[in-house]
C-alpha cells in the first residue's frame, strides 16, 4: 500500500500543492522560531560570556542612602577603597576593576536628547586602568583618542558619539539625575554591552568624577575581579568573601554570575519563543482546514479508485492507513521544505530586528537537532492528523461503488448533529463571554474564563459554519447576480453546493480575520482610552517633565512664566494623600494656576476654595471615604505618618490629568518626592504660533536632555505609539495565518474547478465564454471569502467587545471604540483574497478542452 | 401531439439552402508516427429544416465530424459553415458566441448543470446571452416535451428521460439555426429514447428545426430524413427516408465490404 500512497502523492501533485504550501508555511515558522530563539540565546550567552570572560570574581555592594549628604537622593555603599585595596593584595589576584555604576543621558551637538525616553540604557561608569602604571581599561577597549583622567573629561561609545555628532575635543552635554553638565571628549571606545548596542549610549569618566556624579567619594558599587591563569577562582570567591564586611556585599565567582545571566537570558527569549510559537501554532490549526478539506475533496475524487481496491481485497483498515501514508508523505515532504524555509528566515531575521534597533548580538546561526525533530514531528503530526477524519471516509467507501458507471452525487449526510454541536458550542461560548463582559477586572480567573469562552465561541462558529453559509452566501449571491448576470448565479449555486466545502474553507480565513479584528478593537479601544487619559481634562498646550525620575527643581516654575509666549503655566508636584483607610494620588498645585491650564468638572464647591489645610476630592476618592464637601478628616501625606487635619471643599470629577485630591503646594510640596515638582503645565499665549515655544521653554530651563516638553499630541503619542507598533508587529504575525487562509481558498477553488471540467465544459458548448467561465470561478471565490472575513470580523468585534470590561480596573476610560476605516479595510481584503485566490483556479478552469470536457463520460 | 398552433416560424426555416455545409474538411489529430486523420475530405451540406442522421462504426470520424461543424473543435484544412459563416474564420470569442446564438446542442450524458433547475437549465443559454426568452415560445417548447410540471426540480431530481427532454427544451428554445445531438439517447432505455427522437422528428417536421444527430443505433437513425455514412473519415454512402431495416442492411453491406477488401 506504500507504493499506492506515494504513486497518489504524485499523481496529485498539483492538486497537493496548495496544501504543501500550507504545511511547508507553518512548518517554516515552527522552524524559523525555533532555530532564531537558539540563535539569539547562544548569541547573547556569548557576548555576556566575553563581558564576563576576564571576571573571576564579582565583588558586588548594594546601594543605600548616603548619611554623610544632605540630599535625599545621595547613594552610598559599603564597599570603599581600603577593602579594594585589600581584594587586590590576595595571591592569585592580578587585577581589581572597582566601577561605579549610574546613567547620563547626553544631547546631541544640535541640542536634541539623546534616547531620553529610555535613559536606563543610557549607561554611565567610570575608566578604570588595569593597573595603575598603565592608562588602559581592558573592559573598554579605545578606538579613537584616549580614556578620560580629569574631572573634566568624558570618552564616549563610538556608535553614541558617531549618532550625537561629537568629534574628540567637543564639549559634551549631558544630565546625569541633577543639573546638565558639559565634558570635554577625549576619546571612544568600543562595547558589546547588549543594552547599548540595543539604542542606549556609555559614558565613561575617571573614577573620582564617576564617585561624585553617581555615588560617594572612595566609594564603588562593584569590583570586577582578575585571577592569574590557574587559579581556583571558587576558592579566590571563598577568601575574597571572607575578607569583605558581609553586610551590603555580595560575592560571587565570575561562573556563577555567568551562569545565572545565561539563564535569564534564555528565560527571557524563551518568553519570546513562546510567544513566537504560538503564532505558529495558529498558522498550523489554519493549516489543518486546508490539509482536510483537501484530503476530504481527492478521497471524494477517488472513491472509483477505492472501491476497486476495495473490491480487488483491500481492507478497511489498508485503505486507511493508505491515506494516511500518502497524507504523512506529504506533510514529510513540505516539513523537510518549510525547516529550509525556516532556517531562511532565522537568518533574515536577526539583520532586520537590528535595522530597527534591536541590538542583537552576533553569532553563528544555532540549528539543532532538537528544533529540526521537533519541527520535522509537528508537519508531520498536523498533517497526519488533518487527514484522519478524511480517511475514515475512505474506508466507508463500499466495494459495490467501482461498478456503477454514472457518478453519482454522493448522498447529502445529515447535518442536525453537526449544527447541534456547533449551536450549542457557539452558545456556551456567547454565555461564557458574556459573563466575562460584566467582570470588571483583569483577574487571573477571569483571564481564564475569557480564554475559554473565546476558543468556544470561534470553535462554535466553526462547526456551525455550514449552517450560517446558507443563508449568508444567499444574500451575497443575490447581489452577484444582480450585478454578473448567470456567472454570479452560478457562483453563488457553486458556493452553496457544498456547505461543509464552502464553510471549512471560509473558517480557515474566519480564523485569522477574527484574532485581527479582535487585536484591532482592543488596540483601538485602548488608544482612546489611553488618549483620553493622558490629555483629558487637560487644556494646557504642554507638559514640562523630567525623563530621569527626578523631578524638576521648584525653582524652575518661576522661569517658565517668564517666557515670551507663554500665556500661563502652573507648576504641578504631587504626593499621596491617605484618608480614613483609603490612599490616592495628591496633586499640588496653585488653585488659580491650575484652573487655568485644566478643565475640571466640580459637582459642589470650586478650585477657588482650596486653600491651607483645605483640599478637594475626586468624586471616586469621595466615594470611597464617604466624605463630602464641608467633611474634616486627618489626612496622611507622603509615606511618612505625618497628619494633618484637611477640610474638603470641593468634589470633582475624576480625571488622569490630576489625582484624586488637590492641595495647595504649601501643603503637598514638602511632601513631594525629593521637594520636587512633577511637571509644569503650560499655556500659550492664544496671540503666539506655539511652533518653537517647545524649544524656547526647553532653552530657558537649561536646555538638559532629560527634560521634556511633550504637546498634547506627543502625549497621547508616548501613549498610544506603543499599541501601535504592538499591533504593526501582530498583524504581521498574523498575516502568516491569514496567508493560509487564502492558500486554503485557492486549493478549494482548484479542486472544484476539477471536478467541475464537465459542467465548465458543457458552459462553454452552449455558449458561455471564457470571460464568462472565469467571471463564475472569482464570484464563487470572492462569495467564499466575503463569508469568511464577515464571519471572522463580527466573531473578532463581539470577543473584543466582551473582553473590554476586564480592562474597566486598569483604565477606567475603556470603551469599546470600533476601528471603522480598519474592519472596512479588513473586508475588503476579504474581497482581495477572493480575486486573488481565484486567479490561478480561474485560468484553469478556462482552459480544459471542451470536447474532452464533454466526452468524458 | 399536435404542434400545429405553435408560434410564427422563423423566415430562416423556410428556405430551401444549406444550413450547414462541410467543404473538403480534414481533422488530422498528431504528427509523424501518431498522425491520425480523423477526417479525410469530407463534403457535405445539411439541408435546412431537415433531420440528418450521421451514422458509422466506431472511429468512423462520426463524432469528430460534428464536433467540427458545431464549432467545438478546429478545423485541420478544409471549409466548416454554418449558414453563411466561415467557423474556421473566427475566434473563441466570435465561435463562443456563435454556438451561444445559434447552435444547439443535446449531448449523450452530463448535458444539465445540476445546481439549476429544469426552468434555468432550459433557458441557461439565453440567461448567458443576457436575453429574455420569448414567453410565448418557451411555454409551447416546455409543453411540447412534457416538462410542465417539474420546471423547479433540480436534474438529481429528474429520471434520465426527463433531464434528455429538459436537454431537448434546451437546444430547442433558442430557436437556433442547427441542433446538434450526439448520441442523444444512449443512456436512455428504449421507451424514453424513442419519445426524446420523437421530440427531435416533429420539430423538424412542425417548426422546420435543422438537426443533425450522431448515432450508430439504426432504430434512431431511422426517425432522420436522411442518413450519411461514414467509414474511416470519409462519406460513403447516404439514404434517404430510411427505415431502421433499410439502415442496418447498408450497414451489413459496409462490414460485408470492410471484409472482403
Amino acid at each position: 500500500m506504500l507504493r499506492t500512497a506515494l504513486r497518489n502523492v504524485f499523481a496529485h501533485k498539483a492538486r497537493l500543492v496548495m496544501t504543501a504550501l500550507a504545511i511547508t508555511l507553518g512548518v517554516a515558522f515552527v522552524s524559523g522560531t525555533l532555530v532564531f530563539g537558539d540563535t539569539v540565546t547562544q548569541a547573547l550567552r556569548g557576548a555576556s560570556a566575553k563581558n564576563l570572560k576576564d571576571v573571576a570574581v564579582s565583588v558586588q555592594a548594594s546601594s543605600r542612602r548616603n548619611p554623610d549628604s544632605e540630599a535625599d537622593d545621595a547613594r552610598s555603599t559599603a564597599l570603599t577603597s581600603d577593602l579594594a585595596d585589600k581584594v587586590r593584595a590576595v595571591p592569585g589576584v592580578t587585577s581589581v576593576h572597582p566601577t561605579v555604576n549610574g546613567t547620563a543621558t547626553l544631547a546631541a551637538k544640535d541640542g536634541r536628547p539623546l534616547n531620553a525616553d529610555n535613559n536606563w540604557q543610557n549607561l554611565a561608569t567610570n575608566y578604570s586602568p588595569d593597573t595603575p602604571d598603565t592608562d588602559r581599561d581592558s573592559r573598554f577597549p579605545v578606538s579613537a583618542g584616549r580614556g578620560p583622567t580629569a574631572s573634566g573629561e568624558i570618552a564616549l561609545d563610538r556608535r553614541t558619539a558617531e549618532k550625537a555628532g561629537y568629534a574628540i575635543g567637543d564639549s559634551v552635554r549631558f544630565a546625569t539625575q541633577g543639573p546638565t553638565l558639559t565634558k570635554k571628549l577625549v576619546g571612544t571606545v568600543n562595547t558589546d554591552d547588549p543594552r547599548v548596542t540595543a539604542g542606549g549610549s556609555l559614558a565613561l569618566f575617571d573614577t573620582s568624577t564617576a564617585q561624585q556624579l553617581f555615588l560617594q567619594a572612595g566609594r564603588f558599587d562593584e569590583l570586577a575581579v582578575g585571577s592569574a591563569p590557574g587559579t581556583d577562582n571558587q576558592e579566590l570567591t571563598s577568601k575574597i568573601r571572607a575578607l569583605l564586611p558581609a553586610e551590603g556585599i555580595t560575592v560571587t565567582s565570575g561562573a556563577q554570575l555567568g551562569y545565572e545571566q545565561a539563564e535569564r537570558i534564555a528565560e527571557n527569549t524563551k518568553e519570546l519563543t513562546r510567544m513566537l510559537l504560538a503564532f505558529a501554532g495558529t498558522a498550523l490549526f489554519v493549516g489543518v482546514f486546508v490539509i482536510a478539506n483537501t484530503f476530504t475533496m481527492l478521497i471524494a475524487q477517488r472513491s472509483r479508485e477505492t472501491a476497486l481496491l476495495r473490491a480487488v481485497g483491500a481492507s478497511r483498515r489498508q485503505v486507511v492507513r493508505a491515506v494516511l501514508t500518502e497524507a504523512g508523505l506529504l506533510g514529510l515532504g513540505a516539513s523537510a521544505a518549510g525547516i529550509v524555509l525556516g532556517i531562511g528566515i532565522a537568518t533574515a531575521t536577526r539583520p532586520v530586528l537590528n535595522a530597527s534597533g534591536a541590538g542583537l548580538p552576533n553569532g553563528p546561526l544555532v540549528v539543532s537537532t532538537d528544533a529540526l525533530v521537533r519541527s520535522l514531528l509537528v508537519g508531520v503530526g498536523v498533517t497526519v492528523l488533518a487527514a484522519w477524519l478524511p480517511s475514515r471516509k475512505a474506508a466507508k467507501v463500499a466495494p459495490i461503488e467501482a461498478l456503477t458507471t454514472v457518478d453519482q452525487t454522493p448522498p447529502r449526510r445529515s447535518m442536525v448533529l453537526r449544527n447541534s454541536l456547533g449551536g450549542l458550542l457557539t452558545g456556551v461560548g456567547v454565555l461564557t463571554m458574556l459573563y466575562v463582559s460584566t467582570q470588571k477586572n483583569g483577574a487571573d480567573t477571569n483571564l481564564k474564563t475569557a480564554g475559554l469562552g473565546s476558543v468556544l465561541a470561534l470553535t462554535g462558529m466553526i462547526v456551525i459554519a455550514p449552517l450560517l453559509s446558507r443563508p449568508l452566501i444567499r444574500l451575497a449571491g443575490a447581489v452577484t447576480t444582480r450585478l454578473f448576470g448567470v456567472s454570479g448565479k452560478l457562483a453563488k449555486e457553486n458556493a452553496l453546493r457544498n456547505p461543509r466545502r464552502t464553510a471549512a474553507t471560509a473558517s480557515a480565513l474566519m480564523i485569522g480575520l477574527t484574532l485581527i479584528t479582535g487585536l484591532s478593537v482592543t488596540g483601538s479601544s485602548m488608544n482612546a482610552a489611553l488618549k483620553a487619559a493622558a490629555v483629558g481634562g487637560l487644556t494646557a498646550d504642554y507638559k514640562v517633565s523630567n525623563t530621569g525620575f527626578v523631578g524638576i527643581d521648584p525653582a524652575l516654575g518661576a522661569k517658565v512664566a517668564e517666557v515670551p509666549g507663554v500665556a500661563e503655566s502652573a507648576p504641578v508636584a504631587s504626593s499621596t494623600l491617605g484618608a480614613r483607610g483609603k490612599f490616592a494620588a495628591l496633586t499640588a498645585a496653585d488653585p488659580q494656576q491650575l484652573g487655568r491650564v485644566s478643565d475640571l468638572k466640580f459637582s459642589s464647591g470650586s478650585l477657588a476654595d482650596i486653600g491651607p489645610g483645605k483640599v478637594a476630592l475626586s468624586d471616586k476618592l469621595a466615594k470611597d471615604t464617604g466624605l463630602s464637601k464641608g467633611d474634616t478628616f486627618q489626612g496622611t501625606l507622603g509615606f511618612g505618618h505625618d497628619k494633618k487635619e484637611l477640610t474638603v471643599v470641593g468634589v470633582y470629577q475624576q480625571t488622569r490629568a490630576v489625582g484624586g485630591a488637590i492641595g495647595t503646594m504649601d501643603d503637598v510640596l514638602p511632601y513631594a518626592d525629593g521637594g520636587k515638582l512633577d511637571s509644569i503645565l503650560v499655556k500659550a499665549a492664544s496671540d503666539r504660533n506655539t511652533s518653537g515655544l517647545d524649544q524656547d521653554i526647553r532653552r530657558a530651563l537649561g536646555n538638559s536632555p532629560l527634560l521634556q516638553v511633550q504637546n498634547q499630541e506627543q502625549l497621547t503619542k508616548a501613549q498610544s505609539g506603543q499599541i501601535d507598533a504592538m499591533l504593526n508587529m501582530m498583524y504581521g504575525l498574523l498575516g502568516m495565518t491569514v496567508v493560509i487562509g487564502v492558500f486554503g481558498v485557492v486549493n478549494t477553488l482548484a479542486m472544484s474547478v476539477f471536478e467541475r471540467t464537465r459542467e465548465i465544459g458543457l458552459l462553454r458548448a452552449i455558449g458561455l465564454d471564457n470571460r464568462g467561465v472565469k467571471q463564475m470561478v472569482r464570484l464563487e471565490s470572492v462569495v467564499i471569502s466575503l463569508f469568511g472575513a464577515a464571519l471572522g470580523i463580527g466573531t473578532g468585534i463581539f470577543l473584543a467587545w466582551a473582553c473590554g470590561s476586564l480592562t474597566k480596573s486598569s483604565l477606567s476610560q475603556y470603551e469599546i471604540v470600533l476601528p471603522w476605516a480598519r474592519l472596512g479595510l479588513f473586508l475588503l481584503l476579504g474581497l482581495a483574497i477572493g480575486v486573488l485566490a481565484a486567479v490561478w483556479p480561474a485560468r484553469r478552469a478556462a482552459r480544459p478542452n471542451m470536447l474532452r470536457a464533454i466526452n468524458a463520460q | 401531439m399536435s404542434m400545429q398552433a405553435a408560434a410564427p416560424v422563423p423566415a430562416h426555416f423556410s428556405t430551401g439552402s444549406a444550413a450547414a455545409r462541410a467543404t473538403g474538411l480534414c481533422k488530422v489529430y498528431g504528427q509523424g508516427e501518431t498522425r491520425i486523420v480523423a477526417l479525410d475530405s469530407v463534403s457535405l451540406e445539411f439541408g435546412r429544416g431537415r433531420f440528418t442522421a450521421i451514422m458509422g462504426p466506431s472511429g468512423s470520424g462520426k463524432s469528430t465530424l460534428m464536433h467540427c461543424m458545431a464549432g467545438l473543435d478546429s478545423v485541420s484544412t478544409g471549409s466548416a459553415q454554418i449558414g453563411d459563416t466561415e467557423l474556421s474564420s473566427l475566434n473563441d470569442r466570435q465561435l463562443t458566441r456563435l454556438r451561444r446564438d445559434s447552435v444547439g446542442f443535446v449531448f449523450q450524458a452530463f448535458n444539465l448543470l445540476p445546481t439549476l433547475t429544469a426552468l434555468e437549465n432550459i433557458t441557461l443559454p439565453m440567461a448567458i446571452a443576457g436575453r429574455r426568452p420569448d414567453q410565448q415560445w418557451l411555454d409551447t417548447v416546455v409543453a411540447t416535451v412534457g416538462l410542465s410540471g417539474r420546471l423547479s426540480h433540480r436534474p438529481a431530481q429528474l429520471s434520465g428521460g426527463q433531464q434528455q427532454r429538459v436537454a431537448v427544451a434546451r437546444a430547442l428554445a433558442s430557436r437556433p439555426e442547427i441542433i446538434f445531438a450526439d448520441e442523444p439517447t444512449g443512456n436512455l432505455d428504449s421507451r424514453s429514447g424513442s419519445e426524446i427522437l420523437g421530440f427531435l422528428r416533429d420539430s423538424v417536421r412542425e417548426w422546420g428545426q435543422t438537426i443533425v444527430m450522431v448515432t450508430h443505433d439504426p432504430a434512431a437513425a431511422a426517425y432522420a430524413d436522411r442518413v450519411v455514412f461514414l467509414a474511416d473519415g470519409r462519406l460513403t454512402d447516404e439514404l434517404l427516408a430510411p427505415t431502421a431495416e433499410g439502415v442496418l442492411d447498408r450497414m451489413r453491406q459496409f462490414d460485408t465490404k470492410a471484409r472482403t477488401s
